[in-house]
């Protein structure tokens, strides 16, 4: 037990973000430049320098969407055919024609992209259909670059502050959140007109293989919170059955960058060093083919570019471990893997919920509004499919200019004092006790059985047993015990987890069917059925605070896609073995 | 339930003799997303206190006497 005496200040600002790390700060930007005299207050758990996906940097842009090389049209097409039709498109065509002015905008503030001889943007091909990736080799500055921006605008900036809960109005709308500093204990009410969540992916579901908690693809402190709170404050939850699976780095479980090293002729291997996909862009069939090759006697797969030029190597190896992951050069130097001589090893992540990649998040439409009014989602956490880095940024920039004109006309909304009481006695609750079970161990146990019986391929009979088993760890919270102010935060995040955990089981056991390849593969409905399936599933909180579902349909289509277009990532299997080039 | 303490090795360190902590700064424990570097009381100088290490490298780079060290954690390496 330790002594927080429950210090609680109130705050009032126009528009709160919640999250530091990269469509948070772009909503605070795009906030303040529509109108310079809203109080825009940006929370973040760690510090806004160096926060969230991209807090090194960035080798890439993997959606660029620029004239020449695209049109949004094609990119529109290029995502629902990759998303097996399962798009609200008026939002992935709202990130495309935001995407090539956000690229001005960045290259405006500092951030570099790779350019010709000409000052043209060196867009490459990595999409199975159209051309969308932009190298940035000098990307390391992002981060300094929006925190300049920040400052110039007189955002103001909350660093270690983890929101926990929303706050509610009467009337519905949301008034603001609750936040707890993770270095002293002490709560803070923040009052908004608007809130944005900006809180990541929920990369901290499944146990990485090395049994190393934070050893998560994404950054662990991305931990499912924005999906818990939104959840918890009655907004609706899109398709989380469409997990995130990556193929990693095996045991770094940083991405082995397909991406950047394609264009330069890398490419996924098997065993044989053989292509055994066209094409390395991250699908859930091309998960399924990686999954294939992994189980089939072919494994493990490699990322192979041993075979190239030793310019071209040492090229590869500068922009990959100056950028994004840098340490790991460390990680191959230990190892003795040399890119020159031996394949990179991988393998496949353990799960989790991601729009950035996938498509599993809390539902956003063009507007980047959710369900509940005056609540925004951006980036990883919105429902915004394959949207990236950009992505986020595009999106986070729509949601600030749309808070800014909701919060206008309105005042201040209030909230109830009670569910401030109740919030700030559900998180002391483990600083009040004399011992218990720790953090560290109810995460680890509910991430084991995250991996034990929710890993695809999704088996029925597993995941109700999975249900029971997360259900036990629920009631096990009442001997959640913490030590100090970290500890605390620890233990919100858990929670957070587990509540994703539960959320991931009850999404997968909803949609019948199976769809996006390893995604959503399940054994005991192993077709696509388009008839009762073609449709996102909602998953939300009722008034009975029960886990609910229901259907929506998908939007009639603005770009149309021909019946043939649709199965192209449906053949990513190459026909016969290629050798090594 | 009681608590046990188990010990770990940590991946980040910090040269004691390069650290200039007890002059201000903070620059590593500031920039960790994760927070897990803080001063040793008995020192002065900064420290990694929780094994919860993305191996992301902000304190190592951005330290601004090359004090800090990030190893990738024994598990995975």
């Amino acid at each position: 037990m330790f002594d927080l005496d429950a210090k609680t200040e109130v705050v009032e600002a126009d528009i709160l973000v919640i999250g530091g790390g990269t469509g948070g700060p772009m909503a605070a930007i795009k906030a303040k430049e529509k109108n310079p005299k809203l109080k825009v207050l940006l929370l973040e758990k760690a510090n806004v320098k160096r926060s969230g996906a991209i807090s090194m940097g960035m080798d890439g842009l993997n959606n660029a969407v620029i004239p020449g090389y695209a049109t949004p049209e094609q990119y529109v097409k290029e995502i629902t055919v990759a998303n097996d039709g399962i798009v609200h498109q008026k939002a992935v065509m709202a990130y495309a024609t935001g995407s090539y002015p956000m690229i001005q905008y960045l290259d405006r503030l500092g951030v570099k992209f790779e350019k010709d001889g000409s000052g043209e943007y060196n867009v490459r091909k990595v999409h199975h259909m159209g051309t969308y990736v932009l190298p940035m080799p000098e990307g390391h500055n992002v981060k300094k670059a929006l925190y300049r921006k920040l400052r110039q605008l007189q955002v103001m900036i909350s660093n270690r502050y983890m929101a926990t809960r929303l706050l509610k109005a009467v009337d519905g709308r949301i008034s603001g959140a609750i936040a707890v500093n993770t270095r002293t204990g002490e709560f803070l009410v923040i009052r908004a007109k608007a809130v944005v969540l900006a809180c990541g992916a929920a990369g901290r579901l499944g146990l990485p293989a090395s049994g190393y908690l934070f050893g998560t693809y994404e950054n662990p402190a991305n931990c499912g919170d924005g999906y818990a709170m939104a959840y918890h404050a009655g907004a609706d939850l899109a398709n989380l059955e469409c997990y995130q699976i990556n193929p990693l780095i095996k045991d770094y479980n940083g991405p082995a960058c397909a991406y950047v090293t394609g264009p330069f002729g890398g490419y996924t291997a098997n065993n044989k060093g053989n292509r055994f996909i066209e094409c390395d862009y991250w699908s859930g069939q091309m998960m399924l083919e990686f999954f294939r090759e992994l189980q089939g006697g072919n494994g493990p797969v490699f990322l192979k570019i041993d075979h190239l030029a030793e310019e071209t190597i040492s090229t590869i190896e500068t922009i990959l471990h100056t950028n994004e992951r840098p340490s790991r050069g460390r990680f191959h130097e230990q190892r003795g893997t040399n890119y020159r001589s031996s394949m990179i090893e991988m393998h496949i992540s353990e799960i989790g919920f991601c729009s950035g990649h996938s498509a599993s998040g809390v539902w956003v439409d063009e507007n980047a509004r959710t369900s509940v009014p005056g609540l925004y989602a951006v980036g990883d956490m919105a429902s915004v499919p394959h949207n990236y880095m950009l992505g986020a940024f595009v999106n986070g920039g729509i949601a600030g200019g749309d808070a800014a004109e909701y919060c206008a006309a309105l005042d201040l909304p209030g909230y109830e004092h009670g569910d401030v009481d109740a919030e700030i006695k559900r998180v002391l609750a483990p600083t009040r006790r004399e011992d218990g079970f720790t953090a560290y161990e109810m995460e680890y146990k509910t991430r084991r059985f995250v991996n034990d019986y929710l890993q695809p391929p999704k088996v029925t009979a597993k995941y109700l047993i999975g249900q029971r088993r997360f259900a036990e760890i629920r009631e096990d919270l009442g001997n959640l015990f913490v030590q100090d102010p970290h500890d605390l935060m620890r233990a919100l995040e858990m929670q957070s987890i587990l509540d994703c955990a539960d959320m991931a089981a009850a999404a997968s056991l909803y949609r019948t069917e199976s769809r996006w390849g390893l995604y959503h593969m399940r054994t005991d409905h192993p077709y696509t059925d388009d008839e009762n399936w073609f449709c996102h599933t909602m998953l939300f909180k009722n008034e009975k605070g029960q886990m609910s579902h229901r259907k929506r349909s998908v939007d009639d289509y603005i770009v149309p896609i021909d019946a043939a277009e649709m199965g192209a990532y449906h053949h990513l299997r190459t026909a016969s073995p290629q050798a090594a080039e | 339930m009681p608590i046990a303490h188990n010990a770990t090795a940590v991946p980040v360190t910090v040269d004691d003799a390069k650290c200039i902590a007890e002059k201000g700064c903070r620059v590593c424990i500031d920039v960790c997303p994760l927070d897990v570097l803080a001063i040793k009381e008995s020192t002065g100088k900064a420290f990694m206190k929780y094994n919860e290490c993305w191996y992301c490298m902000p304190c190592e780079v951005d330290c601004p006497t090359g004090a800090v060290k990030v190893e990738i954690p024994y598990l995975l390496r």
